[in-house]
């Protein structure tokens, strides 16, 4: 049986004139997998992931979803085609509900008149549906699905961006650094929530610079270095610190790269 | 560096296994007793009108102790049809407010509006309901002027509305005709959505500071400087002064003006809680990127917030015609400020994403009762405007105070 990628990245490139932030990277992500992706600062990883979620346009390079091109213009477009982002700030609004929240953008109108004329809000199916998911990833120790975000703790928060994205994305879900201002508890619950959701069979993308949370969850480790893919390892292979010097030039990358079990590139 | 080879860890950490003893629940919340303060502050914080409203009922109370006349049907309904054109122009702000932007030019676009619905009714020989469109038109073209400066804007409405003032000026079209003719060809231009835009977004406190003045230089042009006199608009166009009409209800009269102001603040109720745009106007307020990432088209968002301003600014227009009688170039200098400040008092936050719509027709009605009040009672008039200084630093410091909630 062979495994497809979710998601590939061909030669992407995007340059801010006469800086080149990607230069020719490549990229794969399949089914049911978590992969992490580091690289030091600069290294080009937030642009590849941006232009995975259709933040930022590539120059040149080719993105393929399910084998089909892509060519998102904005997250929006990333968005309706299943790939939902959890960002680091999270794009919560702090004053709306957790109900409100997880719907914002793509809100449920009432059936009938009420909905088609009026554009009434079904304010009952939203909460029932944000309590249901919340319930789902075991969020709902949180009071009341109606109350403010910005009343909520920062795991909480985490939580509510998580169960948003996990909602709503089919193909793929893009975690930006969600234990980077998190404390330890906090941390060990959204690494927690990570495993929920691949458990799902929702394959996972985690940008982080936490080299034990991203050795414990990922599946394989995509290894970012000036501008472009330098290595993707698995993890029982490598150690951190091997991953560290990979990572920083100390070490060669290994010859090959990691791939899932069965896996064939498209 | 310790690391274990081979096998990387899985489950956690070792630095983590001492939490297997301490308490498991990080997301959930500690319902330890609050203190009848913490109560009241998210009492507060969930309820953004009710701070007004214990300050409406408590200031009525103490002028209806202090004033004997002060509860008289005649009063209340006095209090009412003063803050008509106010409230209206207070609703208009409370939306553009609630995007954490300000629109300083909503009197100016109000007069502006009034002045062409009246000229061109009186003046011009067109037909009244038909210069009313005009008006509200005008209104809307100035909101979406405003809206576009704060967003993407796009020059070739400007610049046909101006090339038509031009040209038609230079064939010897009158004045009276030749502005609206351009707004409105400007407006209807700028619906088609052609031409190039650039992204200004602009600050709108400078962006509508300007426009107050364009406006107002505007309207002295179009008007040159004459007052339309309520005879004459008796005369040849009695609909203008529709909502000066009074309607007898419990004892009180209420002019019409007065139900329209509560119909407008009902409608933008519904439109701000009950639709997505609403949901939208609070997030682009609150946190314009959050909201952008969350797949709202925040430019699109803010342009009708401010062209819906403006048109509401128009009504309000047609409501002042009804509530002074003539048309004057000159009148509601100060309701910019008189509109921020029902707004402020009816607790929305100046820095956007925070408070509710009927909270500024309390703020009005606070305003209109305490000005009330203190005439009944007898207070100079310059104590009642020192009153209502007052009442917008509580009221901001209020806001302050609110926002500091935690859970």
């Amino acid at each position: 049986m062979s495994l497809k990628p979710v998601m590939t990245g061909r030669g992407l490139t995007k340059r801010y004139g006469r800086v080149t932030a990607m230069d020719g990277a490549d990229f794969e992500l399949f089914p049911g997998e978590v992969l992490g992706i580091i690289g030091d600062n600069g290294a080009g990883k937030s642009t590849l992931v941006k232009a995975l979620c259709g933040a930022v346009q590539i120059d040149e390079g080719e993105v393929r979803l399910d084998g089909e091109p892509v060519n998102f213009k904005s997250p929006m477009d990333a968005r309706d085609a299943g790939i939902e982002t959890v960002y680091q700030n999270l794009a919560l609004s702090p004053a709306l509900s957790i109900a409100d929240n997880m719907f914002l953008g793509r809100e449920i109108l009432k059936q009938g008149i009420a909905g088609s004329v009026f554009r009434m809000l079904d304010k009952k199916r939203m909460r029932d549906f944000a309590r249901d998911k919340l319930t789902e990833l075991g969020l709902m120790t949180v009071q009341s699905i109606t109350q403010a975000v910005e009343t909520l703790s920062g795991g909480q928060r985490q939580g509510v961006a998580v169960a948003r994205a996990a909602a709503f994305a089919t193909k793929f879900v893009i975690m930006d650094e969600p234990t980077a201002a998190l404390g330890v508890k906090e941390s060990r619950r959204v690494l927690e929530l990570i495993q929920d959701v691949k458990a799902r069979g929702m394959p996972i993308v985690l940008i982080s610079h936490n080299m034990p949370h991203v050795f414990e969850v990922a599946d394989r480790i995509h290894i970012h270095r000036l501008s472009r893919r330098h290595a993707v390892i698995r993890p029982k292979d490598f150690s951190m610190s091997d991953a560290v010097a990979i990572m920083t030039g100390a070490l060669d990358p290994p010859d090959e790269l990691a791939l899932p079990e069965g896996a064939v590139l498209a | 560096m310790v690391e274990n080879q081979g096998s990387p860890p899985r489950g956690p950490q070792d630095f983590e296994k001492v939490l297997e003893g301490s308490a498991a629940e990080v997301v959930s919340f500690e319902t330890h007793d609050k203190s009848p303060l913490a109560r009241f502050h998210h009492f507060l914080h969930a309820n953004p009108t009710a701070a007004p409203v214990v300050v409406l009922v408590f200031g009525c109370i103490v002028f209806g102790l202090v004033a004997n006349n002060f509860f008289s049907a005649f009063n209340l309904s006095l209090i009412i049809q003063q803050v008509t054109v106010i409230g209206i122009l207070g609703a208009a702000q409370t939306l553009v407010i609630l995007t954490a932007g300000i629109d300083l030019s909503v009197a100016a676009i109000m007069v502006l509006s009034y002045m062409v619905m009246a000229r061109l009714a009186v003046q011009g020989d067109v037909p009244t309901i038909l210069a009313v469109l005009i008006g509200l038109g005008i209104g809307l073209a100035c909101g979406l002027f405003n809206g576009s400066l704060a967003t993407r804007a796009r020059l070739v409405p400007i610049a046909v509305a101006v090339l038509a003032w031009v040209l038609l000026l230079s064939l010897g079209l009158p004045l009276i005709y030749v502005v609206p003719i351009g707004m409105v060809a400007g407006l209807a231009i700028g619906w088609l959505g052609f031409g190039p835009a650039i992204d200004l977004r602009l600050p709108p406190f400078i962006v509508t500071l300007g426009a107050w003045s364009i406006f107002f230089a505007l309207n002295l042009w179009y008007s040159e400087s004459e007052t339309i006199r309520s005879q004459d608009i008796d005369a040849s166009a009695p609909l203008l002064k529709v909502f000066g009409l009074r309607v007898e209800l419990l004892g009180a009269q209420f002019t019409l003006g007065s139900f329209l102001m509560v119909g407008i603040f009902i409608v933008l109720w519904y439109a701000l809680n009950w639709t997505a745009w609403g949901r939208a106007v609070y997030a682009v307020g609150d946190d314009r990127e959050a909201a952008e990432l969350s797949g709202i088209n925040t430019d699109r968002v803010l342009l009708s917030v401010y062209g819906t301003a403006g048109l509401l600014c128009a009504l309000g227009g047609w409501a002042a015609i009804g509530r002074v009688g003539s048309a004057s170039p000159q009148s509601f200098y100060e309701g910019n400020l008189d509109a921020i400040t029902a707004v402020v008092i009816g607790g929305t936050s100046l820095f956007g994403g925070r408070g509710a719509i009927f909270g500024t027709l309390f703020g009005a009605l606070i305003v209109g009762a305490f000005r009330s009040g203190l005439k009944l009672g007898g207070v100079d008039v310059l104590w009642q405007t020192f009153a209502v200084g007052l009442l917008i630093i509580v009221a901001v410091a209020m806001d302050q105070w609110i926002r500091r909630v935690s859970a």
